[in-house]
C-alpha cells in the first residue's frame, strides 16, 4: 500500500463541474486503498480497514493525545449548549425534515448513539444516528449543521452512517426513507421510499455509493420480503431491487422453501453494508436469518436460499452472480450480516482474490470472491456447540437437537452471535484477520408447541447461561484457525446490536479498537500487546483515521461524543 | 396502532439483547401498558364462538384449498394471518372489498359471500394468534423431564465438592418453585435470567489477590478489573485501585462461580434435564 499523499484529492476535484469544490467526493475516488480520508462505511471497498497512514506508528503512539471532543445532542432540541457567561458554543443550524410529527423523537438514548461509520471528506466529518445527522470540521470538531428526521417511529436500534456522492449525503431513517442532503447546508434535496413502514420494516444500514448506485438494505424482524436496493444519486429512483428470498415461481433457490409462501415471507435482510469488488462489479454482502426465525417447520426441511448466505451481486445488473450459505437453515437469529472482508492475498501457493467473513454463529469462512468457492472454514469461537461438524463444502452441519428444547437445550452462542454488527478487520502485512469476539451460552426453549410455529422471532424463549467472557481474535486465513486472542479482563456479554467495537489497521503496524471496559486501546497487532489507551466510559463505534494538513488523525466514538487524537508535537 | 403497540409490546419482552430494546423511542410506556403486553401482536377481544364455527365452515369448505385449512397458506394462495390487511381488518370490512371484488390478474377470484358471512370468515382467521408469545396459549408441559436418579449421580460426580442437598442446597426447590428458574439458577447462580429471572441468589463475592512487584499484597472484594487497572475493597472498606501493565502487578481473581462456567462446555442436555429432575426433588 502506498500513501497517495496530501494533494491528490483537489486537483482531481477542480476538475469536476459538479458543485463547489469543497465537500465534493469522486465516487471513483472511493475505490483507492485507505489512506487520507473515509469516504464510505469501511473506508474503503475492501472492508479491510486497513489504513495506508503511517505517521502514528509503534514507535510513537505512546504520544497520542486529545486534539479535541466534540458533543453530539440528538432531537428537535437546541443543536448546542446555550451560551452562558463564558460564550459556549455557537448555536448551529439545524434543518428539520421528516413526516412524522416530531413527538417521537427522542433527544438522548439510541439516537444519541453513535454505533456507526463517521465520513471524512475534504476536512469535514459528516456523523449520523437514528433521525439525526451533522457535520463537524475535522480540524477541530465544530458542528456545523444538524439535520432532524421526524420520525413515524420503528426500531431505533442504531445507524451505521452515511454515503456520500460528489456533494451529496444518503441516510437510512428507521422509519424507512432514504435521506438525501446537501453536505455544505445540511439542506435536504430529497427523500424517497425504501419499505414499507407498516410490514414493521426499520432501516438501519449504511448506504454505500458504487459510481452511479446508492446500495441500500433495509432491516425486518418479522416475516416481510428482504429488499437489496440500487438508488439513483441525483433522482433517487430505483434503479434495480435483488431480494434475498425467491419471490415468485421459477425464481432460483425456490426449491429449498417448504412453498412459495414460506420463501416470500422468508427474511434474510441486508442491515450491514457489504464490500465491492471495482474488478468485477461484484457487490459482496451477508443476508440475514431466515425467518420464522426459530420455529423452522414453515420453512421446510431445505438450506432457505439465500438467507444467512454471502451473496455476489452485480451492481449494473442486481442480479446475483454467486452465492455461498454460512448457516443453512439457520434456527438461532444468526444474521450472516457481518462485514465482508476482500483482499488479494497468497493462498496454498497462488495468489487469489479473495473474501473473508467471521460470522454471528462462530465461524470464519474464506472464499475465492471471483467464483464463491470454498476455500477455508475455521471456529473462531471455541464454544460454539451448534454444529456437528462442517461438511464437504466447508458449511456448518447444524445440529436440530440445539436449535431449542421444551426442557432447555443449552446452546452457544447467544442469540447476540459470536460477533455481531462490529467491524473486523484484515492486515496485508500480519495475514490476519480481526475480531471482537464472545464465548457464551444460553438456554433455548421451545415455548410454542403449534407444529405450525411462529411468526418473525417469536416461539422460544432464551435465558443467560453464562460467559466466559469477550475477546480481542486474531485468525489466520490461511487456516482458519485462531492464531491468538486476548481474553477481556472483567468483560461480560457484550450484548448486541447496540455496543461493539470495529478494529481498526494501520500501516504503522498498529491496530485499535474499543475494549468493553470503555477503553480505547491502540495494539501491536502480530501478538496483541496493548500499547496505548485511553479509558472513555464507553466505546461505541469503530475507530478512523484520516490525515488533514500532514496531522493524522485517529478518530473514535464513545456514545454522544467523537474523540479525535493526534500525535503530540 | 394496535399492531404497533403489540410489536413493542413483543420488545420490552424478549431479553434485551435479541432486538434490543428498541423498544425505547416510539414506546412512551405504551409497551408496558399496551393491550398486547405478552404478545407479538395485541390481543383481539374473543369473537362469538358460533361465529367462528360458521366462519370456518365457509373458510374450509371455500378458500382452505389456496389459503390452507388453517389460513397459513396452501396450494396457491398465501399466508393470511401474516397479511398485512387481515392484520389490519377488525370485522370483515377490509377482507370483505378483497374476497367480494377478488384480486384481477391473480388467482384471487371474486366470491358472492354475504356481509354476515364475510363477518364470519374474518372472526374465524382472527380466531388465530400470530405471535409465538401469546401469553394467554397453553403453557408447555412441564421441563421436568430428566432422570432424577441419574440426576443424583451427576450431582455426587460433579457439585458435591461444594454444594449439599442437606446443607446450602436443602429445600432449594421450594424457594424455587418454577422448576426452569430452579434450572436457570443452579445453571448459573446469579445469572441474567430474562423473564422470571431467579431471585438474586446469596453469592460469595468476588474476590482479588493483588501482589506489587516488592511483593506487598493487598486483598478484598473485587470492584472493577479491565486490561488496565483493577479496584478492590480492601478490609477496612476502603477503594484501593491499581494501574496494571500487562502481568503486573500480579492479579489474581477467585470467582466462585468459575466452577459453574467451566462446566459449561462439559455437560449434555441430558445431563442439566437429569439434574434437575433431581433438584426439584430438593424440597
Amino acid at each position: 500500500m502506498i500513501n497517495r499523499g496530501r494533494l491528490p484529492l483537489i486537483p482531481l476535484l477542480a476538475c469536476l463541474a459538479l458543485p463547489a469544490a469543497a465537500q465534493n467526493l469522486d465516487p471513483a475516488s472511493i475505490a483507492k486503498p485507505l489512506s487520507d480520508s473515509w469516504p464510505t462505511y469501511s473506508g474503503d471497498y475492501s472492508g479491510m480497514r486497513y489504513s495506508s497512514l503511517t505517521q502514528v506508528n509503534q514507535s510513537n503512539v505512546k504520544h497520542l493525545t486529545l486534539a479535541w471532543v466534540s458533543k453530539i445532542t440528538a432531537g428537535l432540541g437546541r443543536s448546542a449548549p446555550a451560551r452562558g457567561f463564558g460564550g459556549g458554543a455557537p448555536a448551529v443550524p439545524t434543518i428539520v425534515g421528516g413526516e412524522g410529527t416530531g413527538d417521537l423523537n427522542e433527544v438522548g438514548g439510541r439516537s444519541s448513539r453513535i454505533v456507526g461509520a463517521v465520513l471524512e471528506v475534504d476536512g469535514f466529518l459528516y456523523v449520523s444516528t437514528p433521525d439525526n445527522a451533522w457535520a463537524i470540521d475535522a480540524r477541530n470538531g465544530q458542528l456545523q449543521w444538524h439535520y432532524v428526521w421526524k420520525t413515524k417511529g420503528g426500531t431505533h436500534t442504531g445507524n451505521r452512517g452515511m454515503a456520500m456522492w460528489h456533494g451529496y449525503l444518503y441516510f437510512e431513517t428507521p422509519d424507512d426513507f432514504l435521506v438525501s442532503l446537501d453536505a455544505r447546508t445540511g439542506k435536504e434535496r430529497w427523500h424517497k421510499i425504501i419499505a414499507d413502514f407498516s410490514e414493521q420494516y426499520f432501516s438501519t444500514p449504511a448506504p454505500i455509493v458504487v459510481g452511479n448506485h446508492v446500495l441500500v438494505g433495509t432491516g425486518n424482524d418479522l416475516d416481510a420480503p428482504a429488499p437489496l436496493q440500487s438508488f439513483d444519486p441525483e433522482t433517487g429512483e430505483v434503479q434495480w431491487t435483488w431480494y434475498a428470498t425467491p419471490q415468485k415461481k421459477g425464481d432460483p433457490g425456490l426449491e429449498s422453501w417448504a412453498n412459495l409462501d414460506a420463501a416470500k415471507h422468508g427474511g434474510g435482510p441486508m442491515w450491514i453494508p457489504g464490500s465491492y469488488d471495482p474488478e468485477t462489479h461484484l457487490y459482496i454482502l451477508g443476508t440475514g436469518n431466515p425467518t420464522p426465525a426459530y420455529t423452522s417447520g414453515t420453512r421446510g426441511e431445505g438450506a432457505n436460499l439465500y438467507t444467512c448466505a454471502l451473496v455476489a451481486v452485480n451492481v449494473d445488473t442486481g442480479k446475483m452472480a454467486w452465492y455461498y450459505q454460512t448457516s443453512p437453515h439457520d434456527t438461532h437469529d444468526w444474521d450472516s450480516t457481518q462485514t465482508p472482508i476482500l483482499t488479494d492475498a497468497e493462498f496454498r501457493g497462488q495468489k487469489r482474490k479473495l473474501v473473508m467473513q467471521a460470522t454471528r454463529n462462530g465461524y470464519y469462512f474464506v472464499l475465492d470472491r471471483v467464483t464463491g468457492e470454498h476455500l477455508v472454514t475455521g471456529k473462531f469461537s471455541p464454544a460454539a456447540n451448534w454444529a456437528k461438524g462442517v461438511d464437504a463444502q466447508g458449511h456448518p452441519i447444524r445440529n436440530p437437537k440445539k436449535d431449542f428444547d421444551v426442557a432447555g437445550a443449552l446452546v452457544s452462542p447467544t442469540n447476540a452471535g459470536a460477533t455481531n454488527w462490529m467491524p473486523p478487520a484484515f492486515s496485508p502485512e500480519t495475514g490476519m484477520f480481526y475480531v471482537q469476539s464472545e464465548d457464551s451460552y444460553s438456554m433455548y426453549y421451545l415455548t410454542e408447541l403449534d407444529p405450525r410455529g411462529s411468526m418473525g422471532l417469536g416461539g422460544k424463549e432464551e435465558r443467560d447461561a453464562g460467559t466466559f467472557g469477550t475477546y480481542l481474535t486474531a485468525i489466520d486465513y490461511h487456516t482458519g484457525e485462531i492464531a491468538w486472542r486476548h481474553h477481556y479482563s472483567g468483560s461480560g456479554a457484550w450484548g448486541g446490536t447496540n455496543v461493539g467495537h470495529g478494529v481498526l489497521t494501520t500501516a504503522g503496524k498498529l491496530m485499535f479498537t474499543g475494549d468493553p471496559s470503555g477503553n480505547f486501546v491502540a495494539y501491536e497487532p502480530t501478538k496483541g500487546t496493548a500499547l496505548w489507551h485511553a479509558q472513555l466510559g464507553e466505546v461505541s463505534n469503530s475507530p478512523e483515521t484520516y490525515m488533514i494538513d500532514g496531522k493524522q488523525y485517529v478518530l473514535i466514538g464513545a456514545v454522544d461524543s467523537l474523540y479525535a487524537f493526534v500525535l503530540q508535537d | 396502532m394496535r399492531r404497533t403497540l403489540g410489536f413493542l409490546a413483543l420488545l420490552a419482552c424478549v431479553p434485551f439483547w435479541t432486538v434490543s430494546a428498541n423498544a425505547q423511542p416510539p414506546a412512551r410506556g405504551g409497551a408496558a401498558t399496551g393491550p398486547g403486553r405478552g404478545s407479538a401482536f395485541g390481543e383481539r377481544p374473543p369473537a362469538d364462538p358460533a361465529a367462528v364455527e360458521r366462519g370456518k365452515g365457509l373458510f374450509t369448505t371455500r378458500c382452505g384449498f389456496c389459503h390452507g385449512p388453517d389460513a397459513r397458506g396452501g396450494e396457491d394462495g398465501p399466508n393470511l394471518l401474516r397479511s398485512e390487511l387481515v392484520l389490519d381488518d377488525k370485522n370483515g370490512e377490509s377482507i370483505g372489498t378483497v374476497v367480494k371484488q377478488g384480486r384481477p390478474g391473480t388467482e384471487m377470484p371474486a366470491f358472492d359471500f354475504t356481509d354476515a358471512q364475510i363477518s364470519d370468515i374474518a372472526a374465524y382467521i382472527h380466531s388465530f394468534h400470530v405471535g409465538g408469545r401469546d401469553t394467554i396459549r397453553k403453557a408447555p408441559p412441564s421441563i421436568v423431564v430428566g432422570d432424577a436418579t441419574a440426576g443424583a449421580a451427576y450431582f455426587q460426580a460433579k457439585c458435591a465438592a461444594c454444594h449439599s442437598a442437606t446443607g446450602d442446597l436443602n429445600g432449594i426447590a421450594s424457594r424455587i418453585s418454577d422448576p426452569k428458574t430452579l434450572q436457570q439458577a443452579w445453571l448459573m447462580p446469579g445469572g441474567r435470567g430474562g423473564r422470571g429471572a431467579a431471585p438474586p441468589a446469596e453469592l460469595k463475592p468476588v474476590t482479588v489477590t493483588v501482589t506489587l512487584n516488592s511483593g506487598e499484597k493487598f486483598e478484598g472484594r473485587l470492584k472493577r478489573i479491565d486490561d488496565f487497572t483493577v479496584s478492590l475493597i480492601d478490609h477496612d472498606g476502603m477503594l484501593r485501585t491499581f494501574p496494571r501493565d500487562g502481568d503486573r502487578p500480579k492479579v489474581q481473581v477467585h470467582d466462585p462461580l468459575d466452577a459453574h462456567r467451566e462446566l459449561l462446555a462439559g455437560y449434555t442436555d441430558k445431563d442439566i434435564h437429569d439434574l434437575t429432575a433431581y433438584m426439584v426433588t430438593l424440597k
